[in-house]
This record gives structure tokens, sequence and C-alpha cells, in this order.
């Protein structure tokens, strides 16, 4: 993809910047313990073991909840927010120490790119617990009260392992609520370096506790009567079945969930930050962000020379090895994972859409899916409607403004959208009519904590971020 | 909440209910057809059913409209149909609509007050009834250009962006009257609904009092479908409500905690917004929770530059 | 070389310039930004370090420039360091060319002079073409003039374009450089116009800065002037060459004006017809570099002359 002439030479971040451990046990009461039944994890860019993980039964989660409770009632409830909130900055500051280490833990675990990692996951995930320090001693003013809600069980997606765990834990803890986190299934490892932060900070035992393991550790999680908040950020099938477990119980539900974002470009739009909105968009962290721009919808008049521009662009992108800092793409997450974004590709194919995709070699081992544009979709076909998780643009195009946005809300989603227009009053009049939940207008991808996500319709209920986020962990 | 005082025979009534007086000189009163209230209009269930509306001494008040699944499906249908223009108006002309129903409201005041005592209320308890009614309207009226000022924000991201969260109404909302409080609980799940530009089809739980308030949302300026209202055992209309795919929320004021759990489930389908019933006196102030529990926080990020 | 676009009207000109996509001064910074973090090691930098040298605009354009002072730069250009490649071209003030080509025969290193009253660019029209016919009289292969960015501001474009066509063609057979005193244009919208207006002008290169106004070459207005002669070319035909100045000062600044030319206009201009880089004290900071890969340990300033 690039020239001989200037061909970059590999420019790997070290490996020796984090030490792995052989093997892992729960985070329970502030101590490291082990459980019957352990699972590996991988470095999916190399499918090499990382570590074994302990998987936690119901025995487990006992345990993790329990702690979680005497934390709440006997040492973190009753604490004042002022002294909450440096424990948070303690945190925050940690991770801000740590991060060269943490940031290639992820990679490794999840098969991002450093430079995302670097430049992204870790710097934000640092300011989630900055953010919310902030507001531990001020929540009066919030409005929303200052009574926490109690045990909050929260369960985190794969995609952004670490940052999902600061969107969760900072403002459940700002709150005044303890909790279990059960990181996903295929990336324990950050989770795990946090909870040796927590060591660092001296945060009380039992305030945070990590229980790893799969769905059925989720699922006795969300059970487990002894929890008074569920968060979940996954997939809307989940997110269903976890609306339908908590009927009954009283307890409170958070969901983040999938999107299927439209990114609409109009014939005035500025072109080039319009193709670079559209990769972020799209090939950010290999498409495996739930408010991706999956679905691009481009004005008529302008689609052949944005299409152009879009492929050229797309065909500098560097895919491999996660570790390198000049990788732009790297790993798909799972085995699991790649094949549904094969799948699903392949669908949009045989319904009729075009698939494109740049030259570039995929490595032999690991998982891995080359940028893939699709053209010619329209809004019937699965690719158009389902989310795709990976790195998978569906293209279809509009005629007037109206239509867009018509096109932009038929769909059960309402996550997130894009607008690119040089002109305000039309930027505001979409903003507007688009049903979802985040609008990035001439931009596409941006985050802050102070910033409330979150989404309409089946892309779940509640916000993360911002004064709005901390309703979320607040009893009223 | 039945009434302690209840006198036999409605007071400052101009004639007896039922039959005309013998002697032939009292006039046969007109009596009212009660029916449903969908799209701004007052149909029949396309069922054809009814159902006998006694008072609460057992007597014959009327024939109530016995709702359907299919008058749900209906009822969804006009106010998914309301939604655009209801949400797009201004706040400032939503709340001068809703301050009309409390004009309204008003000047029908005495016939509530006949209908809750039918009920079963006391003459002073309905008339607070009535009046708390009405200011409730007035109330949240002053809420609809106010509400995203509270609700809403700029907020200070890291970063040349221009970042700006506003509140959005959830949509179509479903909901089941409280059971307790027929024209007070009726309103105080109405108006916090609608104030923000939200639509909705609502289960009555005193059908009369419901139906007749139908007929003061059909003189305020109240575009049709913003309001739906159905009479008919809410234990059948219930799940179809809460499970119909174009409903974003439900509110489960008045379901038992069996139906509401029903409820709960279905509306796990497509993950709507769930109020759940609680413990509610409402006569207190009601604060904004029932506003901002049905609505959504949009943000909305622009670059800053030259 | 192709001459100017046939524009036909002062109207029809606006109707272009103003007719391209606007630019996001937040999208365009954080895309530069991006490409600053490329990571360019080992082999890879050793070329790239050469590369450079061999695009270097190597310029001295000072009120106490003299002919001694341009003698010993002329040396420095085409000594560079054994084994290393010649500069791309020197640069001097008009009235130092014949020095210039006087010390530079039959090495292979162009002159370039500055001309149009630079830097401010404000004399008469007539004054200007005088410069320039003097300058390439003398033996000026290349000639650097400045746009009236007075006349860009007020929207008068066509006095731009005509002042451009004008001292076209009194370059003959000289190369023209524009520079667009991106610093003075405030937006980036009038980066893109500007690069725009000077290769419908017929300008073989569009040059950042004069070296006299901050900012001068910033990545971002690289990053655009790459875009500009990219979709130049694919509207066209014609390939113009882009020579940032100002500000360049360190190898990795060189590096990633490189990285930016590799990923926004292509590999087609890394090349020192199509790219230059107008510098004085990079070439040290380069040279350094080089002795770095050559000997394994960091060199210090005492080695390179200060030429």
């Amino acid at each position: 993809m690039m020239s001989e002439m200037f061909e970059y030479a590999p420019a790997p971040e070290s490996r020796s910047a984090v030490r792995i451990e052989d093997s892992y046990g729960l985070f329970v009461d502030g101590e490291f313990v082990s459980a019957k039944r352990t699972f590996p994890t991988i470095d999916p860019a190399t499918e090499e073991v990382l570590a074994e993980v302990a998987e936690a039964g119901a025995e487990e989660v006992d345990l993790a909840v329990a702690a979680a409770r005497t934390a709440f009632e006997r040492v973190w409830g009753p604490m004042s927010g002022r002294e909450r909130a440096k424990y948070l900055y303690r945190i925050a500051r940690i991770i801000q120490e740590r991060s060269r280490e943490l940031a290639v833990l992820e990679s490794i675990d999840n098969g991002k790119p450093i430079r995302e990692t670097r430049d992204f996951d870790l710097p934000q995930a640092a300011a989630h617990f900055f953010y919310h320090a902030g507001w531990a001693d001020k929540l009066e003013y919030a409005g929303y009260g200052t009574t926490p809600i109690g045990v909050a069980g929260q369960i985190i997606p794969w995609n952004f392992p670490l940052l999902m765990l600061a969107w969760k834990i900072a403002p459940a803890l700002a709150c005044g609520n303890t909790v279990v986190l059960k990181p996903a299934e295929t990336t324990p490892l950050t989770a795990l370096a946090f909870a040796d932060i927590c060591r660092q900070a001296e945060l009380p035992p039992g305030v945070v506790n990590i229980v790893t393991g799969g769905p059925q550790t989720g699922r006795l999680l969300v059970e487990h009567p002894g929890v008074d908040k569920i968060a979940f950020t996954g997939s809307t099938e989940v997110g269903r079945a976890i609306a339908r477990a908590v009927v009954g119980t009283g307890k409170r539900l958070g969901l983040e969930l999938g999107g299927k974002g439209a990114n609409i470009v109009f014939d005035d739009a500025p072109l080039d930050q319009a193709v670079e909105g559209i990769v972020d968009s799209i090939f950010f962290n290999q498409g495996q962000v739930c408010c991706a721009g999956s679905r691009l919808l481009v004005q008529e008049s302008v689609a052949e020379e944005l299409l152009a521009r879009l492929k050229e662009r797309t065909a500098t992108l560097r895919l491999g090895d996660p570790l390198d800092k000049n990788t732009d793409v790297g790993a798909i997450n799972s085995a699991a994972q790649l094949a549904r974004i094969s799948e699903l590709t392949a669908s949009g194919e045989a319904e009729g859409a075009e698939r494109w995709s740049p030259e570039c070699a995929l490595p032999e081992r690991g998982f891995w899916f080359a940028p893939t544009i699709l053209t010619g979709v329209a809004l019937s076909h699965r690719v158009a409607r389902e989310e795709i998780f990976g790195p998978v643009l569906s293209v279809l195009t509009f005629r007037t403004p109206a239509e867009a946005v018509e096109k932009a809300n038929n769909t059960p989603y309402g996550l997130s959208a894009g607008v690119w227009t040089e002109k305000g009053s039309r930027i505001l009049s979409m903003a507007q009519k688009l049903r979802a939940g985040v609008v990035w207008a001439n931009t596409f991808n941006r985050f802050d904590p102070a910033s409330p996500f979150g989404g309409y319709k089946e892309s779940g209920f509640g916000r993360e971020g911002g004064r709005q986020g901390l309703e979320a962990y607040l009893a009223q | 909440m039945p009434s302690k005082s209840k006198k036999p025979g409605s007071a400052g009534r101009p004639e007896p209910r039922g039959a005309a007086a013998a002697g032939g000189a009292a006039r046969l009163r007109v009596r009212k057809t009660y029916k449903l209230f969908i799209g701004g209009a007052f149909p029949r269930s396309e069922s054809g059913r009814s159902y006998v509306v006694n008072d609460s001494r057992g007597e014959f008040l009327a024939n109530a409209s016995w709702a359907s699944r299919k008058d749900v499906r209906d009822a969804v249908v006009a106010a998914r149909r309301a939604f655009g223009g209801w949400s797009g108006k201004t706040p400032y002309n939503r709340g001068q609509i809703l301050y009309r129903i409390a004009e309204m409201l008003e000047g029908r005041g005495r016939q509530f007050v006949e209908e809750l005592r039918d009920g079963g209320l006391s003459r002073e308890a309905a008339e607070a009834e009535v009046d708390a009614a009405v200011d409730r309207w007035v109330w949240y009226a002053g809420w609809a250009d106010k509400i995203a000022q509270v609700a809403g924000a700029v907020n200070p991201v890291a970063g040349p962006f221009l970042n700006v969260s506003t509140p959005e109404p959830t949509g179509v909302v479903g909901m089941l009257a409280p059971r307790e409080s027929p024209l007070l609980g009726l309103v105080s799940v109405l108006a916090p609904a609608i104030v923000t530009g939200n639509t909705a089809v609502v289960v009555a739980d005193s059908p009369l009092v419901a139906v007749t308030f139908a007929e003061v949302l059909a003189t305020s300026d109240l575009p049709a479908g913003v309001v739906n209202i159905l009479t008919g055992p809410r234990e059948e209309l219930a799940p179809w409500l809460a499970g119909h795919m174009d409903v974003n929320a439900v509110d489960l004021a008045g379901a038992s905690e069996e139906l509401a759990n029903a409820c709960e489930t279905a509306a796990a389908g497509n993950l709507k917004r769930v109020l759940r019933p609680a413990a509610t006196d409402w006569s207190a102030d009601p604060g904004t929770e029932r506003m901002t529990a049905l609505l959504e926080t949009k943000t909305v990020w622009h670059p800053i530059g030259v | 070389m192709a001459d100017a676009l046939s524009v036909t009207s002062v109207n029809e000109l606006r109707g272009i310039l103003h007719g391209l996509p606007g630019v996001d001064q937040v999208g365009v910074e954080a895309r530069a930004a991006r490409l600053g973090t490329r990571s360019v090691k080992n082999e890879s930098k050793a070329r790239a370090v050469d590369l450079a040298i061999s695009m270097v605009d190597l310029t001295s354009l000072e009120g106490a420039d003299t002919p001694g002072k341009v003698r010993a730069l002329c040396a420095k250009a085409v000594h560079t360091a054994p084994g290393a490649p010649t500069v791309g071209a020197v640069c001097v003030y008009p009235d130092l060319v014949k020095v210039a080509v006087d010390a530079l025969r039959g090495s292979g290193v162009g002159v370039a002079s500055v001309a149009t009253a630079f830097p401010a660019g404000r004399a008469p029209l007539a004054v200007k073409l005088e410069d320039t016919r003097q300058a390439v009289a003398d033996g000026a292969s290349e000639i650097d003039m400045v746009i009236d960015r007075g006349a860009f501001l007020t929207g008068d474009y066509a006095k731009v374009y005509d002042e451009i066509t004008a001292v076209k063609e009194a370059c003959g057979a000289a190369h023209l450089k524009v520079i667009l005193e991106t610093g003075e244009l405030a937006t980036y919208d009038n980066v893109r116009r500007a690069s725009w207006l000077a290769m419908l002008a017929g300008a073989d290169f569009i040059k950042t800065s004069t070296g006299k106004i901050q900012p001068a070459a910033t990545a971002p207005v690289v990053l655009l002037m790459l875009q500009a002669v990219r979709d130049f070319r694919e509207r066209h035909g014609r390939t113009v060459g882009v020579k940032p100045a100002g500000g360049i000062r360190t190898t990795k600044d060189a590096i990633r004006m490189l990285v930016l030319v590799n990923e926004v206009a292509g590999p087609d201009w890394l090349d020192p017809r199509l790219f230059r880089i107008g510098a004085s004290s990079l070439l040290n900071d380069l040279l350094m570099q080089r002795e770095k890969f050559a000997t394994g340990v960091y060199s210090g300033p005492d080695y390179f002359t200060l030429d």
C-alpha cells in the first residue's frame, strides 16, 4: 500500500513494558483469589495464549457481591464525597503513570493498534476518573440527589476494555456505590491490571471487585439478588435478555447497546475532512465500535468523487502488528467476531452490494479483516440493518435532506449519527431530526467524559458521562 | 379512594340520573355516549364491545367502550403520526396549549366534580382533585420552555468543539393511568409526558372521567393523536401496548405488580423505557422526574474553527 | 510545463475558488497531528534523510548577505558530507544570483532567486517584472515570487492571477515557485484558494512562506497544499510541486514533511523535482543524523560547518 521508496520500517512498541502473568485470579475484597475453573485469553494478532484466567462461578460471584455489600455499608457508602474524590484522583494519576504499560497490555489482549490505545483509550480512561472524581463531593449540585444505589453489577465489552471499565467504575464510585465488574471474556487483562491499580491506590477492599468469566458469569451477576443495579454495555440481544432478567427484582438498569450509525455527507461538505471522518467512523478500532458510522449516506451529486477519495485514503491505511506504532488497523478481537464479520460481509455481496478492499496482505496467524467498503447497498440489505461490528462500511446514497433523514432514522437503533456540510442551518436542522443519542457534525467518533453518551430506541437507555451520567448511579 | 362523607344522590345535579321524574314536567336528560379518544376523534371500539360502568352505589351510569388490541394498534398509529408535529412545535407553543388545557378543564370543573363524586369522592375531595388537576396543567405548561434549560447543557469538553446536550422526547409513550386518582392521577402522568413533545396512548382507569377529560383535550388546540385514551380492562390491553414495537416507553403507574412484571417483560422486546409503578402521592409536588424519565439526551458535537 | 489555464472572467475565477470544498480547521489539524505520530525508523529513516537533503533549497535571505556568504553557502550546498547528495538548489536574493551561479557552475545544483519585491511584494508590477527578468538574465533557474496578499484578501483574485501570469512569462524557461505567505492568509480556506489560484495561473511550485512571517510551514498548511496539487493534477493533468519554507529546522520536522507527502499527495511527489524544503539550519541537522547512522553515536555541531 506504501511506496517502496518510503516504506516505513517496523516500529514496534516494546512488549517489555508489561509483564503478563501465567495465570490470574479474581479480584475479590482486595485480594486475588482463585476459582475452580479457568479459561485462556489469547493475543488475537498471533493466537498465542497470554494467560489462564479464573472463571467466576456462583460461589465466587457470591463472595464478590458480599464483599461489595460490606464495603458499601461499612466504608464506601458512609465515606464523605471529599474522601471518595481523593481515591478517584489517585486512581486517575496511577493510570497516567502506568499508561504505557496499560496501552501495550490492551493492544496485546485486544488486538487494537498501539497508536489508539496510547493516544485514545488510556488518556480517555484517566480523564474519566479525573472528571468523576470531581463530582464525588459535588453531587448535591447535580440534581439527582446524593444517595447511592448500593452494589452495582457491571458488565463491559471487549472493544475498549479499560476505557469501558472507566466509564462504568468512575461514576459508580463517585456516587458512592461499590461494584462487581465483569470484563469481557476475551479481554480480561487490563481489568486485572486495574485491580492492581486499586491496590496501589489503597482503595478499601471490596469497593471494586473484578470477576472474570464468560456469559455464565455475567448471568450469575445479573441474577444475583445482592446486586442493586445492573449496567451493561454490549449487544442489543444480550441487553434484551438482561432487561427481561431484572423484571420484578427492582434492580435499576442501564444499557448501552448496539448501533447502525448513519454518517451523512452532503455535496457541500469539507470533503477531505469528511473522508477522514468516514475513515475514523468505520475503521477506528477495526470498526468494533457501537457508535461506528457503519452506514455512509452520501448525496448522489458528490458520491462518485467522495468514494474515489475514500478508496484512495483507505488504501493508505496500514494493517498489521497492533504494537507497531504505524499500524492503523489492528486485529479483530476474536475468531467468533471475525466469523460474524465475514458472514455478514459475504451476505452483503450476495444481496447485490459491490465489495471493495484495498490490496493488503493479511498476516497468516491471528484474526484479520481488511478494511472493506460495500457500495450499492440498499436499506433492505442485511448489511444496512444489522450491526457488523467490524471494518465494513455500507454505502447508500440520497438525493435530498429529507431522504437522508428518513434513511438515517429507518433503523431500530439510535446511538450515533454524523452530518457533513458547510451549511450551518442544515447542520442544526439535521441534528434536530436525527433520532440518535450523539450527533457528530463535521467530525466523528469524538468522546469526552463531560459529554453524555447513550442511545435512543434499541441502542439502550441511560447516559454515561456528563452530569446526566450520574443519574444512573444515584437513587434520586 | 372511597369517600366517607358520601351522601345518597349527587347534590347539585340538575336532575336525577336515570329516567325522568314522574309527573312529566321534568325533562328527560340527554345522556352522553362514552367512547374512545383516538387520533382526535371519538370512535367506538372497533370490536363493538362495551361494558357497564356503575357509580359507587352500584347504579348504572353508562356503557363504556371496551377497547380491543386493534384499538391499541390504531391509537399507537395515531400517536406516532402526531409525534413529529407535536415534538416539532416550539416549546412556547406547547406551553400555550397545555395552559389552554388548564383553561378548558377549569371551565368544566363542575362536570368533573360530579363524575368524581359518582366514583365515590366527597364533594370537598372531588373539588380539591379538580383544582389540583387544573393547577397541575398550569405548572407543567410553564415547564415546556424551561426543561431543556434545566436538563440540557453545553458541556466543557477537552478539545476545540462545541458540545451541546439537549433533552428530546422519547417518542410514543404507553401509559396505564393510576388507579387511585381518576383525574389528578391521569393528568399527572399525561402532562409530564406530552409537555416535552411525547405523544401518549393511555389506558384509563375511570372511564367516564377519562372520556370527559378527552373532551377537554379535544377543545384545547391539542393536535389530534397527541393523547389517545382507551377504556377497558387494563389486563387485556396493557400487554399489547407494552409489547408494541412502535411504542418507545411505558408508564406502568396503574399496573398491579403482576401486570407490571408482564408488561416490563413485554417491553424488553424493543427496549422500551419503563416507569415502574411506585407508591405515589399524586397531590404532592411532582418534581421533574416524570418529565426526565421520558426524555432522551441528545449530544451534538461541532468543531470550533475558522 | 503548461502555462496558465484560461480563465475568462473575474467572476469565473471567483466561482472556481469559492466552489472549492471548505476546509474544517479542527479536522485538518487533527489529521496533520495524527500523521505527525508516524514513526520512521532505521533504514527507512536513513533513506528519508538523504532524500530530504536532496530536497533542501539551501537558503540565505538576509539583509546582511554578501558575496562571501553566498559563496560559502554554495560550497556547503555541493559538499554536504562525504557520500551525501547535494541539495536541491541554493536560494538567494536577486542581486546575488550571479555570485551563486558562478560558485555552482558545473555542480548540478540550481540557483533559485526570490523576486517580485520579496518578501512584502509591495512594489509596482513593472518593478516586480524587472526584478524577475534580471534574476533570470543573471542565471537563476528558479524564481520564488510572492503573491499580493493584500489583493488576495480584498478578493481581487484577478489581480493576483494576472501578476502571476505576467511573472511566469518573465521567467521564460526558469521554474516559477509562487509563495502564498500562508501566515498572512489567516484561514485554511484561503490557503486552499490561493493554492488553486497560483496553479491556475501557471505556477510550477506552490510555496508556503517567505520565512519572514510566522506561522510559516505548519503541517496542516502543507497538508492542504499537498491535497491541492493532488487534486489539481487529477482535474487538469498538470503536476505542480510544493515547497514548505520557514520553521523546518530538524530532521524530525523534515521527516514529518515527507510523511505528509507520502500519505497525502502520494509517492510521486517524493522527488526533488516536485518537493523542496526551504531551510538554512535544517541541512546540518540532517547531516548530523546521517552521521549517527554511519557511526552509531550521536554527533555534535563542532563536526559540521556552520555555513
